[in-house]
């Protein structure tokens, strides 16, 4: 038996260890990827100044946000829409993965069951921590301020974080249940659209029809929207409390949501790759 | 004393991809140290054989130990012990041909720097050293399916499967690879191969299983199998139809089975033993009756001609698949077909 194939076979085994080490070999290699196409990364960080600069100066005119400039209530939605839209990579990235039969590699070797994912999920946030600074540049270039404690602040970037980590376990499932890239793609949209526009994104919630309103009011979207206003101090002193408990409490409501929603598709994901084959 | 246990030993394996029946109770015994190879036509099961003894799919009955472990009770074992290369090279684009082999010894549990190592050993042991640090969309077909086979013996595993390692490869890269394969198994690695062409389990193959419709049809060495179909054959066009009696007096004491005449084309073709020794005796002898030859070779069994004998169907000519294989294309099984017939060619050039 030669030196390498003992250190495979007769290593002692450590669960923990040995996952969180797959999970950061994996993390590595998208961490690579994201610096050789930084063409990805131009898309990703060019999306979010458009969105400012579109809502701000197209709709801001239109739209009345009583007590606040419409541009200070703008940005937390372009926030919350920013690291919804950064989760589809992890759906794309898997996708590609499983299309160009990498997948099949990582099955066949004695690694971590969880780790392609977690490791996935893990690296993609970087993407939504560069998203979110750029945004944040772009905010206060056309006149958004943070206006509570710096803490706050900081706890309002970490939500959002979260939040895009939890969406792109989602996204990962989704992607091991669909065919290709493109379906990926377009499924995502079909989900991200109604989410980040029936919310208190983009108009306040309150002026939705019925059925809307009520949808609004418990997607979780407006309620990390919410959760950054008040943590960025962007509510101004007057607003009426809002009406639904999940609003009342974002940041709790999001947190729920977030881990409940890790809870539920990390589990199932994994069990989709152990069980995926090629394509 | 009693043989060494077989590395792959397989029972009765049973799939369905819905209505189709990917393998239908395949039993497979592979020996250490030796070479399966696993013959049959695009569809006929090979990859989902490979895909279930590789822990990439359940199977739905059956078992298998590989390399002593079982692959239903023990699958991370079975992982620890075996390499995998399929037949799309599974690797990945942006990465450099050193960061995938470091990036896969790293998931095997390599240490550091061992991975590094092994890396290093790899490119150099497959020609990739002066491509190692570029990204993989540099590298041709030939050098992806090197890297892809470098990544499955990383952790020089006991056991290797290798799922058409050539396919879609030019002539000359094929010859390289098989080079590379020979001596793999010098050094003791068992392998289970899969393939289209009879010529390639022949050249690397101790014993071939004949697979069709997730069955077993035929299992022997290439010698048996060939026999099977009538060995070798010469194949004459002369150029004066009216001489083809004279030729078939020619030919015929040679032969070792009835001589099939083709007068449309001007073509016998005689089953022989011993193919060129014949092929010498059979022109001296047409030339010292003057019959003009327009046309002579010495023609081996194709994996056609051997679907057709214990088939009765052709094997390019089957439109059933494996889900898995739908990738492939129909472009794809042109090329195939093309191989096919270059290779054939080549028999005749040599001989």
């Amino acid at each position: 038996m030669s030196a390498v194939t003992h250190q495979v076979l007769g290593r002692r085994r450590r669960p923990v260890v040995d996952a969180a080490s797959d999970m950061a070999v994996i993390a590595r290699r998208n961490v690579i990827k994201i610096t050789r196409v930084p063409e990805v990364l131009v898309f990703v960080l060019l999306s979010p100044i458009m969105f400012v600069l579109l809502f701000g100066y197209v709709f801001g005119n239109s739209i009345d946000v009583p007590g606040t400039g419409y541009r200070e209530f703008l940005i937390a939605g372009i926030f919350a829409q920013t690291v919804l839209f950064g989760a589809t990579f992890t759906g794309a990235g898997i996708a590609e993965d499983m299309q160009k039969g990498i997948i099949d590699r990582f099955r066949s070797l004695p690694m971590s069951r969880g780790a392609v994912l977690a490791g996935r999920t893990a690296s993609d946030v970087i993407y939504n921590v560069l998203s979110v600074i750029i945004m944040a540049l772009t905010g206060l270039a056309v006149g958004w301020r943070i206006r509570g404690s710096v803490l706050d602040a900081l706890l309002g970037f970490a939500l959002l974080l979260l939040f895009g980590y939890a969406i792109s376990w989602v996204m990962a499932y989704v992607a091991l249940l669909v065919p290709s890239v493109e379906v990926i793609n377009n499924a995502s949209f079909m989900v991200i659209m109604p989410l980040t526009f029936v919310a208190n994104t983009f108009v306040p919630s309150d002026d939705l029809p019925g059925p809307l309103r009520a949808f609004a009011e418990w997607n979780p979207v407006s309620a990390v929207t919410q959760a950054s206003r008040e943590l960025f101090g962007n509510i101004p002193a007057g607003v009426p409390e809002p009406d639904a408990w999940s609003l009342q409490h974002p940041v709790l409501y999001t947190l729920l949501w977030a881990v409940a929603t890790v809870a539920v598709f990390a589990p199932l994901s994994v069990a989709r790759y152990q069980r995926t084959g090629r394509r | 004393m009693t043989a060494p246990p077989a590395a792959i030993h397989a029972r009765g394996l049973r799939k369905r991809f819905g209505e189709v029946e990917a393998l239908a109770g395949l039993d497979l015994t592979v020996p250490q140290g030796t070479v399966l190879g696993l013959l049959g036509p695009n569809g006929a099961g090979k990859t989902t054989a490979v895909s279930i003894l590789t822990t990439l799919l359940e199977p739905e009955e059956g078992t298998a130990t590989i390399a002593g472990a079982d692959l239903r009770t023990e699958p991370d074992d079975v992982r620890r012990r075996i390499g995998l290369s399929g037949q799309f090279a599974a690797v990945d684009e942006v990465l450099t041909g050193r960061e995938n082999l470091d990036m896969i010894g790293r998931l095997y549990r390599l240490d550091r720097r061992t991975a590094r190592r092994r890396a290093g050993e790899l490119l150099e042991r497959f020609d990739l050293v002066d491509a190692g640090d570029r990204p993989v969309t540099t590298y041709s077909g030939g050098m992806r399916r090197r890297l892809d086979l470098a990544g499955a013996l990383v952790a020089e595993p006991p056991v290797l499967f290798l799922d058409e390692p050539t396919t879609g490869l030019d002539p000359r890269s094929r010859i390289d690879l098989w080079g590379v394969i020979r001596e793999l198994v010098e050094r003791g690695t068992t392998l289970l191969l899969t393939t289209q062409y009879l010529e390639e389990a022949d050249q690397l193959a101790d014993d071939i299983v004949v697979i069709d419709h997730g069955r077993a049809i035929a299992q022997g060495t290439a010698d048996q199998l060939k026999g099977q179909v009538g060995g070798e054959r010469i194949e004459l066009v002369v150029g004066d139809a009216r001489r083809i009696p004279d030729a078939l007096a020619v030919v015929a004491p040679h032969s070792t089975a009835d001589v099939e005449v083709r007068a449309a084309t001007r073509t016998l073709l005689a089953p022989v033993a011993r193919g060129v020794d014949v092929l010498a005796e059979v022109l001296h002898e047409l030339r010292g009756r003057g019959i003009e030859v327009s046309d002579i070779g010495l023609r081996r069994p194709t994996l056609d001609d051997v679907f057709l004998t214990l088939t009765g169907h052709r094997a390019g000519g089957d439109d059933r698949r494996e889900p898995e294989e739908d990738r492939s294309g129909d472009d794809r099984g042109d090329d195939r077909r093309d191989d096919g017939r270059r290779q054939d060619e080549l028999v005749e050039v040599r001989a």
